[in-house]
């Protein structure tokens, strides 16, 4: 995505600069949402205002919702047929090996102490053997993430006053 | 009324999914749960179908979901749905404060976030899993009658596969839609 971009919109369009598209990147990552979206809004604002804005996420939506709606259309068509079941069941062991090696390496990059290892588990067992709502513990490390570095928190509020 | 449903679960979701790429994934799976909207089995296909399109999953699995549960409209619904907060969101921190991901408190919120999602996807893979390649039912009579034998908990197929996925995919890093199509072809081959 990001190369993509780069070429676009810096080199070829010349809407934004390089450090603009990789703050944008950042507040992308760091907001709810899907980071290809939050960019395209992101700079749509920058050039153009709200309109801007909310035109280029629907320039970025577009082509997936026609895409995946026609796919969807066949998959419901053929899910009965043997052969795409099979397909299918085949497939799903990939899934599984691709989710696998995602969830190895985030580990890897983001559980560096104690306390990240505290929350993986409980957000492991909490999500894994009973029906809490992610919204829960994605609030709860959230706040977890705040107390753990108040100290901080607090000195950059001063620096400001 | 389904479509109202549909657009405010995803909006939900795009105010909570943080992260990026599989952080959709739990929530996805706790709707499957909640309304069966979907099953855990067609949460795996709507993974493949995502991997192997252009564009973002969160997007592709709203637009997926949606047409599943109510067609066309439903899909186009779920998918305005879970773009509404971040776009909302993204015009307030464009216009208020552009150094927003440098502040502490926003870091702070991170390194605690960051951690519960990967746990989070890591509880959705390990259910997906156990489905996939363990046989449940098989499981839970052996276990009603203490008579524990490994193997037929297995889905012993699918275990291979699976190793040899991780295998090839460390050894070799090609785009996911490689891997994806040759286990349709292994699938459609060895009758998965």
């Amino acid at each position: 995505m990001l190369p993509i971009i780069q070429k676009e919109i810096v080199e070829k369009k010349k809407w934004s600069t390089n450090e603009e598209i990789i703050d944008c990147f950042a507040i992308g990552q760091c907001t709810p949402g899907v980071i290809a979206v939050n960019t395209a809004t992101f700079i749509g604002y920058k050039k153009k205002g709200v309109t801007g804005g909310i035109v280029s996420t629907i320039g970025v939506v577009l082509p997936s919702l026609i895409t995946i709606t026609i796919i969807t259309m066949f998959f419901k068509q053929f899910q009965h047929y043997k052969v795409v079941q099979y397909a299918f069941g085949g497939i799903r062991v990939g899934v599984i090996a691709l989710i696998s090696n995602t969830v190895f390496k985030m580990f890897k990059q983001v559980v560096v102490n104690w306390v990240c290892i505290a929350i993986f588990v409980a957000a492991f067992i909490f999500t894994a053997f009973t029906d809490f709502s992610p919204i829960i513990m994605i609030v709860a490390s959230a706040l977890v993430g705040i107390l753990r570095r108040w100290d901080s928190i607090k000195v950059e509020g001063e620096g400001v006053e | 009324m389904i479509y109202l449903k549909l657009y405010f679960e995803f909006f939900k979701i795009g105010l909570f999914a943080i992260g990026g790429g599989l952080a959709t994934l739990p929530f996805i799976r706790q709707l499957a749960g909640k309304y069966g909207w979907i099953t855990q089995k067609q949460i795996l296909d709507m993974i493949a179908i995502s991997e192997s399109t252009p564009g973002p999953i969160g997007i592709n699995a709203a637009t997926f979901v949606g047409n599943i549960t109510a067609g066309v409209l439903g899909g186009i619904l779920a998918t305005v749905g879970v773009v509404t907060p971040s776009v909302i969101i993204i015009l307030l921190v464009a216009h208020y404060f552009i150094k927003f991901s440098e502040t502490q408190i926003v870091r702070s919120v991170f390194s605690g976030i960051r951690p519960a999602v990967t746990g989070l996807i890591a509880a959705v893979g390990f259910e997906v899993a156990k489905v996939t390649l363990f046989n449940v039912d098989v499981i839970s009579k052996a276990l009603s009658i203490f008579d524990i034998k490994i193997l037929p908990m297995l889905n012993i197929k699918a275990v291979i596969l699976f190793g040899v996925i991780i295998f090839l995919m460390n050894k070799y890093k090609k785009h996911p839609v490689t891997y994806l199509m040759g286990s349709a072809i292994i699938g459609i081959i060895f009758k998965f």
